[in-house]
């Protein structure tokens, strides 16, 4: 039994459908993601855990105790929000302590946890202070060990870190992650930043229009997207659209519109689809002058494709180039500048072969 | 850019302006009012002494400056009619007051959880009272409150009462002329702070443990201090003052300060006492008058 299982629950606003039959389990300890484009649901999903929504239908079991219709603060549930919502008449000892008071703990040990907490967040010496003489990230830690006070089965994290600047925010992922590894909390995390949540969470749920259309780590949600939408949700991409022709040896040959006939290894489960999407993300492609030796695929089989770089743009760590091929259709690689001198780099109007092999590449169905 | 630039040419003109309005329109007749307060009555034209006359030379000028004395003071000190009148009008201005906040505070906190478009209209209504004057809307009332005016006639009607209830000239009647007249001042400031309060800060509380109940007390009440402060002395400092209310709708048995002068003014034409009595009850409002500036200072502050 996971710890918490969301059971066919659905929410609607009106004629909107928010959250629309979603089920998810989410076990004990893990930092979970919710990523998708804005007006997915995964807010409404969150707030329905933390009890400011009430499911219109569907259940939500906390340790096989079905809550979803209980009040906020009769959950053992707490939420980070995403503007910290500090109580500005509070200090920073007495934000912390609310939760702790409201729970009817005694005196002595409010004071005791309200220590400790200020020191895991590291705001000793700030406890007296009231919000607005705090600086934003100082703010953030408030409303983290605010939170994390009552010691939640499950910590809601909306947006965390949407109001850090980048350098910050990098900083403060890492230390989440210290944290929740040290506590063992279970962190369900909302966010539209695809690389905070490759960075942080252990798995990612993917929502779109209410629904969740892949949860994955982030490794195979990269690397094995299940479909079109999540390749193209998710990273950068190369896709050519075309039929298979032949599956022979655990390969498949496709015969796509812009790119010739490509090689691709055979997905589990197979398509069964014969027209599909060869899909190919761009750090995968090779550049060379010249065609590469068949050796260089190993064992496995090699996709040339011929054309001209268009464009190329330097972006410190790696350079992304745009190759157009003969049909007409545009390949994007981008490489990593290992070598301080250009000796590697490609000009515009140059001739390449862009390369890649068939374990690189995936089929997506339309 | 310095202080100098910004407040140089017209904008200098708009910086001094309130300071200009301000002398002309308070300081000078409040040194008027001042000086004859320290005056004598006299049965003349105008009805005290001395009268500084610029035209005949410093003497003279300094003559009358010895006449004035402290004595008005004095006698408003000694009889007890003006303390009572002080007492009455500073106890019927916080019981007013308190009768407001319990009413207003509930209707500004509806008010500001209505929808976004129905707040303007909430608003609208709290305000259209304003457009009928004042002293009609009094007179309005004593025709409600009269022996066979309407709400006799509806607790008549209802069978809550036997014989019909004597309201005007009683204090009853004073107290619902004064709420009534002062609502929307209470409302206003209460429902500036409510509106603006995030929401998020009641799920926050909701979401540590607190129950609504709770929530209410030791979030939403907190928090809309400055606007219960703001709301209880914008209504406490004229109700001190106020005259036609207690005038029309209260009995005369005891006065409130308002009154009082009045009656020294127009009746025994005794204008240094009045004027006495004027700028006591002036010192009287300068302490809660600076602790409304004070709030209202803190709540800028705050919001920047």
């Amino acid at each position: 039994m996971p710890l918490l299982r969301i059971e066919g629950v659905a929410k609607a606003f009106g004629n909107f459908r928010a959250v629309d039959r979603l089920s998810l389990d989410i076990r004990a300890g893990e930092f979970f993601a919710l990523l998708g484009p804005s007006g997915c649901g995964k807010t409404t999903l969150l707030r329905m855990l933390a009890g400011f929504e009430t499911p219109d239908e569907g259940r939500i079991l906390l340790g096989g105790k079905d809550i979803a219709q209980a009040l906020p603060h009769e959950r053992p549930v707490n939420m980070m929000f995403q503007n910290y919502a500090l109580f500005p008449h509070l200090s920073v000892r007495d934000n912390i302590a609310f939760g702790l008071r409201r729970a009817g703990m005694a005196r002595g040990d409010i004071a005791t946890r309200v220590d400790e907490m200020v020191a895991l967040v590291k705001l000793d010496g700030m406890e007296k202070r009231k919000p607005d003489q705090l600086s934003g990230g100082q703010r953030q830690r408030v409303a983290l060990a605010r939170s994390l006070a009552r010691r939640p089965q499950v910590l809601l994290l909306d947006e965390p870190l949407a109001a850090l600047d980048k350098k910050l925010r990098e900083g403060t992922q890492a230390e989440l992650m210290e944290l929740q590894r040290r506590l063992g909390t279970t962190f369900i995390i909302v966010t539209h930043d695809q690389e905070e949540a490759m960075t942080m969470a252990s798995r990612i749920g993917v929502m779109d229009a209410g629904r969740l259309r892949q949860v994955a780590t982030p490794r195979n949600l990269y690397e094995a997207p299940s479909s079109r939408w999540i390749a193209e949700f998710v990273g950068d991409i190369n896709l050519f659209s075309g039929e298979i022709t032949s599956r022979e040896n655990n390969r498949l040959k496709v015969a796509t519109r812009g790119a010739g006939t490509l090689v691709v290894s055979e997905l589990w489960p197979p398509v069964s689809n014969d027209v599909v999407n060869v899909a190919i993300r761009p750090e995968k492609v090779k550049l060379s002058r010249r065609a590469p030796a068949s050796e260089e695929g190993g064992s496995q089989a090699i996709n040339r494709l011929d054309g001209v770089v268009t464009d190329v743009n330097y972006l410190g760590g790696v350079t992304t180039y745009k190759v157009k091929l003969e049909s007409g259709a545009m390949v994007r690689s981008s490489v990593a500048n290992t070598a301080r001198l250009d000796i590697d780099a490609y000009l515009a109007g140059q001739r390449v072969v862009a390369w890649f092999t068939s374990d690189d590449c995936l089929v997506l169905e339309q | 850019m310095s202080a100098r630039r910004i407040f140089a040419g017209p904008a200098r003109l708009a910086a001094i302006a309130p300071y200009l309005w301000m002398v002309l329109f308070f300081l000078v007749p409040f040194g008027f009012v001042f000086k004859i307060s320290l005056s004598q009555t006299a049965i003349a034209q105008p009805p005290y002494t001395p009268v500084f006359d610029f035209t005949e030379g410093r003497e003279a000028l300094a003559a009358a400056f010895g006449q004035l004395s402290f004595d008005n003071f004095r006698l408003l000190i000694s009889d007890n009619l003006y303390i009572l009148s002080y007492l009455r009008s500073v106890m019927v201005a916080v019981t007013s007051t308190v009768i407001l906040l319990v009413i207003g505070y509930p209707v500004a906190y509806g008010m500001a959880r209505l929808p976004r478009r129905w707040q303007a209209v909430a608003m609208v209504l709290v305000i259209v009272p304003f457009w009928t004057s004042f002293l009609i809307r009094i007179y309005a009332w004593i025709n409600i409150l009269q022996h066979d005016g309407l709400l006799n006639r509806i607790l008549l009607a209802l069978h809550l009462v036997s014989s019909p209830i004597v309201w005007l000239s009683t204090d009853t009647a004073m107290y619902i002329g004064i709420v009534y007249s002062y609502l929307p001042f209470m409302i206003l400031p209460l429902y500036a702070t409510l509106a603006k309060m995030d929401a998020s800060l009641l799920e926050a509380a909701g979401d540590l443990g607190a129950s609504p109940r709770q929530a209410f007390w030791l979030v939403t009440v907190p928090l809309s201090l400055p606007g219960i402060g703001a709301g209880a002395l914008l209504c406490f400092i004229p109700i001190v003052g106020e005259f036609v209310i207690p005038d029309l709708l209260a009995g005369s048995n005891s006065l409130m300060v308002g009154q009082t002068l009045w009656l020294e003014f127009f009746t025994n034409k005794d204008w240094p006492v009045a004027s006495a009595a004027a700028v006591t009850l002036l010192a009287l409002l300068v302490p809660p008058l600076v602790l409304y500036d004070r709030l209202q200072r803190r709540q800028l502050e705050g919001n920047s």
